[in-house]
């Protein structure tokens, strides 16, 4: 097999780097991605992690990209390879004509290289140890170290690297100056003794604009402070901790009184999901704006709640940061598989209103509008996050909020209202919308208290077993569902260059890589117009959009294919007109799976007409 | 009863409180619950001491869990908002909703399967968080709904109605609640209303997590021989160590007590608990005494009762968040919402 000359390539390519977890690599790999934004050249950055504190392997991969491609591309350019208890599978992954990055300072046997890549060793090791002493400082020196060497591979601007060095330590002199000079000892000697630079280079570019780099989770969390949340109650669990970390950080900074220094904010980590979305309840029960961030397993825990929530009318926020599933399944890795046990959670006849953003500048916005809709619908109202959203850097739109917007607190009977004569049954829907009016406690010494509970009750909030008024109340959950449809966020339709017989479905994180594969597909001859779902339940468009071609793929991150079972089961879709389009193997989907998979199918509609074949 | 509604004509000679408000001001629904049931002599002491303490009853949120004894807010405060949640998760509903506005009073309402099986977890943390309510468990040790199971706080030993003995190890609340910084803990009975309504009362009034656990015979399933929750036996076995009596106000007190027989302990709020001491060695400032008294008791097959610990000074959960003084669910977006400038520095530091 001839060797395949070395990869060529400036500002397209993916740099994958192995560490052990724990070490100390998070912010040295960090300053790398931004350190190629400061450029203005996009970057997508995605951390691969375990289950664990440290010890267990880790990855950092960036996707560095001129084009703004910011889904995963799949593929490793180049490997930074600092796990000895990986290499081999590291070494195996690299691309024929990549690059492998290592520490020489032990000699390898050739038999744990390949031909087919450029091996560039540095001996980050001994420049360490030669250097420092105390056992720490070489820890994470070594990673400063790398990507000094790096910089000098990458034909990158080291100057960039300082200036964000001296933002990080800004006012601590002594590590500014130590970090600066790691960083200058691996890139001098890789500039002495390599050929620098490779042949993948960073090149300063203006591709960034202003554009932010956030995590969802900490762009979702922010959502609720903008929207007016002011309890959050949750239970650790990834990938959704960092939402509620975040949460807390937000309001340390921007939700305290300047004068009595006292929180407008209360944050409650309970002693389970249970507890959480109780406490979620009793709040919004009693007129505050309350949520809660969990996973699937949380989700499961929540159910009978959930189930109050939608019966007794009571709002709740539930942020679902999605990970692999069934039961502990895969905590770290992403997936979009509680669709399900989301849509219809609980017992009985549910239905559940959930958002999909795709990226954190949605997550943001529609973490504050699904405050909104909690308190106008009164129920459930989930964001549905992913790991692949909610934990990884993000380059995407600022975030952006109407300095006008005033919350709408839904229908809530004031003290003035009840006094007016106005007549009050907490189930009674007085314009059609399904929607009823609702008093807080303590609104009114004589008027408007009433009972709220889980069995089944009249208009008037008055216990009953009675068939008819049992079935006109679940009658009216319904006419308030379809009144949600109009309320949530429309799906974005988008539509191919040449009018097509051909559509695709997708939602949330999958849309960086869909828009890359249209692109590619394109080139293949392939017209696919676009309907991006952004909440359930499904505006009509939905259907109309099914309706106007003559099949429509359904992409999704999941086994089952959740998202066309939702749409066949609620809009009454003939199943083969859907054609599902899956990934699941916890890795976050990719421009070239989809495009392979939806190019294969649309290959073999190619029939080849007689007549052509007989001439 | 739902559908039997009660009249509205009141004799105009009823007592009334400071409010101008009688005794009916403070009713609810008529009861459903068998005739006889312990816990309909709760809810009358209910009644009693918020008629007692002049309390607006709409200014109370009643909260319970799923069970007989999780049926009886409906029974009182009929002008409150009240909340039958989901089984053994109370202490979270109410957690949340106190949260939300700190100016209401909360009654937690639960019973023995709901506070010592289901929710167990959710009882402890609620007390271990300091929440500010009056968690009242109606313990009857049996689940009667579901006809006459033992519960987790039957005494092992004691006999159900079918005959069978408990081998299990009973869960005694208070122990638990005093070991987990409950800063109000007391155990009452709900034949003996003379010491149970002051008992409410002064919970009413603490500000911290005021727990109470009333023994409840039930009538149907747990008040025959062998049980150790019947009326009889607790009748027999009651150790109360003390009786209290609730001042408010600057009210002098004028009850006439033997000299040094009685304590007088101020509460955060300014009311004072005139406790008549019944048990002269009893301390109701030591937790640690308490504990080792209640087992000393239990171990004789005794009940203890009365008024068991207070700390007058207790701080609740929203001293340890720092929470502002207004109601969380009156603020406004004015009041919550950073504002564009702010997104717009923050917009910054993100590039």
């Amino acid at each position: 097999m001839p060797v395949p000359s070395p990869i060529s390539s400036v500002n397209d390519f993916v740099i994958r780097f192995a560490n052990v977890n724990g070490s100390g690599s998070a912010s040295a790999n960090e300053l790398f991605a931004r350190s190629i934004l400061r450029m203005g050249v996009p970057v997508s950055p995605r951390n691969i992690f375990p289950s664990n504190i440290q010890g267990l392997p880790t990855w950092y991969e960036v996707r560095v990209t001129e084009d703004g491609h910011l889904g995963a591309r799949g593929g490793i350019d180049m490997m930074v390879a600092m796990n000895p208890q990986t290499w081999d599978k590291d070494v195996a992954s690299i691309e024929p004509g990549g690059y492998l990055f290592y520490d020489s300072t032990k000699p390898m046997p050739s038999s744990k290289f390949r031909e087919d890549i450029t091996v560039l060793g540095v001996p980050l090791t001994a420049i360490t140890n030669s250097t420092y002493t105390d056992p720490r400082q070489r820890q994470l020196f070594k990673n400063i170290i790398y990507l000094g060497a790096l910089s000098a591979m990458l034909d990158m601007d080291p100057k960039v690297i300082e200036t964000l060095i001296g933002e990080q330590y800004k006012g601590k002199e002594k590590l500014l100056s130590s970090n600066v000079h790691a960083l200058h000892l691996g890139r001098d000697w890789a500039l002495t003794n390599l050929k620098c630079p490779i042949g993948l280079r960073v090149q300063k570019a203006d591709k960034v604009g202003d554009r932010i780099f956030i995590e969802g989770n900490s762009a979702a969390a922010l959502g609720a402070v903008y929207g007016g949340a002011t309890v959050c109650a949750w239970y650790p669990i990834t990938p959704s901790s960092s939402l509620a970390d975040a949460f807390t950080s937000h309001c340390k900074r921007l939700r305290h009184d300047p004068e009595t220094k006292k929180a407008k904010y209360a944050i409650v980590q309970g002693e389970d999901e249970l507890a959480s979305i109780g406490i979620v309840i009793g709040a919004s029960w009693n007129g505050a704006r309350a949520f809660t961030a969990t996973s699937g397993p949380g989700i499961s825990l929540m159910q009978e709640f959930i189930g109050l929530s939608y019966f007794a009318e009571i709002p709740a926020v539930i942020m679902n940061v999605q990970r692999a599933g069934p039961s502990t399944g895969m905590p770290t890795r992403t997936q979009q598989c509680d669709l399900i046990s989301c849509a219809y959670a609980s017992h009985g006849d549910t239905k559940h209103v959930m958002l999909f953003p795709e990226d954190p500048a949605e997550s943001f916005e529609m973490a504050a509008q699904c405050f909104d809709l909690a308190e106008r619908l009164q129920t459930t109202i989930f964001l549905m996050l992913d790991l692949d959203i909610g934990m990884n850097h993000r380059l995407c739109r600022p975030l952006h909020w109407d300095e006008n917007k005033q919350y709408d607190r839904g229908k809530v009977m004031s003290a003035q209202m009840l006094d007016d004569g106005r007549d009050f049954g907490r189930y009674l829907d007085v314009d059609g919308d399904g929607i009823p009016y609702r008093t807080y406690p303590g609104t009114h010494p004589t008027k408007g208290s009433f009972f709220t509970r889980g069995t089944s009750r009249d208009r008037y909030a008055r216990y009953t077993e009675e068939g008819s008024a049992y079935a006109d109340n679940m009658q009216r959950l319904l006419r308030k569902f379809e009144t949600a449809k109009d309320l949530v966020p429309r799906p974005l339709q988008a539509n191919a260059k040449k009018p097509t017989k051909y559509g695709v479905i997708y939602f949330g994180s999958t849309a960086p890589a869909m828009d890359e594969a249209i692109g590619v597909l394109e080139a293949r001859g392939h017209q696919l117009d676009r309907l991006r779902i952004r909440a359930f339940p499904f505006h009509s468009s939905v259907a109309s959009f099914i309706a106007d071609h003559d099949f429509v793929y359904v992409v999704e991150q999941n086994r089952d294919a959740q998202l066309r079972s939702l749409i066949v089961n609620e809009n009454g879709i003939d199943p083969v007109r859907l054609v599902p389009i899956l990934h699941y193997d916890g890795t976050p989907i990719t421009a070239r799976f989809i495009a392979k998979a939806i190019g294969d199918h649309q290959d073999q509609l190619k029939v080849t007409p007689l007549r052509k074949v007989v001439s | 009863m739902t559908y039997i509604a009660k009249p509205k004509f009141q004799h105009p000679g009823l007592p009334k409180n400071d409010l101008g408000f009688t005794h009916r001001d403070y009713e609810g629904k008529v009861s459903t619950l068998c005739a006889g049931c312990g816990h309909d002599s709760i809810t009358a002491s209910i009644i009693e001491a918020c008629f007692q303490l002049s309390i607006e009853p709409h200014r109370v949120a009643k909260i319970s869990g799923i069970g007989c004894s999780s049926k009886t807010p409906d029974y009182f405060l009929g002008n409150s908002h009240g909340f039958n949640s989901v089984h053994g998760r109370m202490p979270s509903v109410l957690t949340g909703a106190n949260l939300a506005n700190r100016e209401l009073i909360y009654l937690g309402v639960s019973g023995d399967g709901d506070s010592a099986s289901i929710g167990f977890g959710q009882f402890a943390h609620s007390i271990r968080r300091g929440v500010n309510m009056t968690y009242i468990v109606e313990n009857n040790g049996v689940y009667g709904l579901t006809k006459g199971q033992f519960s987790a706080t039957a005494d092992r030993g004691s006999k159900s109605k079918r005959g069978v003995t408990n081998s299990d190890n009973a869960i005694d609340l208070v122990a638990i609640a005093l070991q987990l910084g409950a800063s109000y803990v007391a155990r009452s009975f709900s034949g003996d209303k003379t010491q149970l309504v002051p008992i409410i009362e002064a919970a009413i009034r603490h500000q911290g997590a005021a727990f109470i656990d009333v023994i409840s015979p039930c009538v149907a399933f747990n008040n025959h021989t062998g049980s150790t929750k019947s009326f009889d036996y607790v009748r027999e076995h009651n150790e109360s160590v003390n009786r209290l009596d609730v001042i408010s106000g600057r009210d002098p007190i004028t009850v006439d007590y033997a000299p040094g027989s009685v304590q007088v302990v101020e509460q955060h709020d300014g009311t004072r608990l005139a406790l008549r001491k019944l048990d002269a060695d009893y301390d109701v400032h030591d937790r640690l005494a308490a504990m080792a008294f209640l087992q000393k008791h239990a171990a004789k097959g005794q009940v203890v009762t009365g008024l068991l610990y207070v700390d007058p000074d207790a701080e609740d959960l929203h001293a340890h968040l720092n929470t502002v003084d207004a109601p969380l669910n009156r603020l406004e977006a004015g009041d919550l919402c950073p504002g564009t400038a702010a997104l717009e520095k923050i917009n910054a530091s993100l590039r």
